[in-house]
């Protein structure tokens, strides 16, 4: 069972925890985040990564960070799950990557990556999994338009005398 | 006959032999990336059985097909996979699009889907609908053949006069329509960042 208590004896008092029915979520600091992770999952038995998402809060009421990184984590022993969330700002969109600590974070690192630009240092290949390689921008950051920037349109025509 | 032929002798072109002989045994080559590839299938299934037009050889290798039948949407990443595969297709060949998607894009106006795969290669025959009945498909190939008879030559010479492409150019004044239809709503505007230019 994870408590607010322990973390704020082991990582400090800027934890905070929030409720929502059985949903508890803990918000860490970005610099925190990897050694927070790695203790909740050797210490407390949290074997499994159920998502790693990344989010968004531009125009969002009330936020006053940019970006928001989110792992969901189940013990598979108890059944508890709780979340972990943190915030990044730009341009400093680094955090560490959890690979070494569970496996599944690969391809969904990636994916935050792909769509959000935010980095994973020590990720082991960290490259677009969704959008093609040569796509430059981050197509999940609000303020990049749903129709993109003519990227769709950036091909070569082939006629049917040509071809 | 005055010159004394027999009876199941026939005298005709050679164009409208080949034709002939080429809109009855189409090989499809299915290029079904998405919901429109089901009702491909069906159409090939016993039911409305693709196969009483002669165009049941589904081939899933380009260079032994002639009939390429786009089925689905088409993104970003899918696209080159797509010209390439026309390109390996042996000559004569002809394309249909299947689909709203593939026609057009259809609902999915978003950065990933190309907005119509007639922009980039060239599409004979469009098949409207979401997802086109199998009676339409067959209609369409049925008139594809009626094409091949009618304009078909030996040695493919009517596809070198084919000089522009079949589709809108990236760029036409429909895009820029949609573009600017994406901030109608009031209340829901693009965020846009100072100092930037979006889009065009
Ligand atoms: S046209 Fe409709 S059925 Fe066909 S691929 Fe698009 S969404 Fe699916």
């Amino acid at each position: 069972m994870l408590e607010l208590k322990a973390l704020h004896d082991q990582f400090g008092y800027d934890i905070t925890e929030s409720r929502f029915r059985d949903n508890r979520r803990f918000l860490v600091p970005s610099a925190k985040v990897y050694h927070v992770l790695e203790y909740v999952w050797r210490e407390l038995g949290f074997d499994t990564l159920a998502d790693l998402a990344g989010v968004d809060y531009l125009e969002y009421p009330g936020a006053t960070d940019r970006f928001g990184v989110v792992y969901n984590l189940v013990n598979s022993v108890t059944g508890e799950r709780v979340i972990v969330k943190t915030h990044l700002n730009p341009p400093d969109l680094e955090l560490p990557s959890v690979v070494p600590l569970w496996h599944a974070a690969d391809w969904m690192e990636r994916e935050v990556y792909d769509m959000f630009g935010i980095k994973f240092a020590g990720h082991p290949a960290l490259r677009r999994i969704l959008m093609p390689e040569e796509f430059t921008a981050y197509p999940l950051r609000k303020d990049y338009p749903l129709k993109g920037r003519g990227e769709r349109h950036n091909f070569p025509v082939i006629t049917r005398a040509e071809s | 006959m005055a010159v004394g032929l027999p009876e199941n002798v026939f005298l005709t072109k050679l164009d409208a032999a080949a034709s002939w002989a080429r809109s009855n045994s189409l090989w499809p080559m299915p290029f079904a990336t998405a919901c429109c590839g089901i009702e491909l299938m069906a159409t090939a299934a016993s039911r409305h059985d693709m196969a009483r037009f002669g165009a049941e050889v589904m081939r899933f290798s380009p260079r032994q097909c002639d009939l390429l039948i786009v089925a689905g949407r088409v993104v970003m990443k899918m696209l080159p996979v797509l010209q390439r595969i026309w390109l390996q297709m042996p000559e004569p060949k002809w394309c249909i699009s299947m689909g709203a998607c593939a026609c057009t894009g259809g609902v999915f106006d978003t950065y990933a889907v190309v907005q119509g795969i007639d922009r980039f290669i060239p599409v004979d025959m469009y098949v409207p609908g979401c997802p086109p009945r199998p009676e339409q498909l067959l209609a369409a190939i049925i008139e594809m053949q009626q094409k091949i008879k009618r304009t078909g030559t030996t040695f493919g010479r009517e596809f070198a006069q084919r000089q522009t492409p079949s589709g809108p150019p990236p760029f036409d004044r429909d895009e820029v329509r949609r573009l600017q239809e994406a901030t109608a709503v009031p209340g829901l505007e693009i965020y846009t960042p100072p100092n930037t230019t979006i889009g065009l």
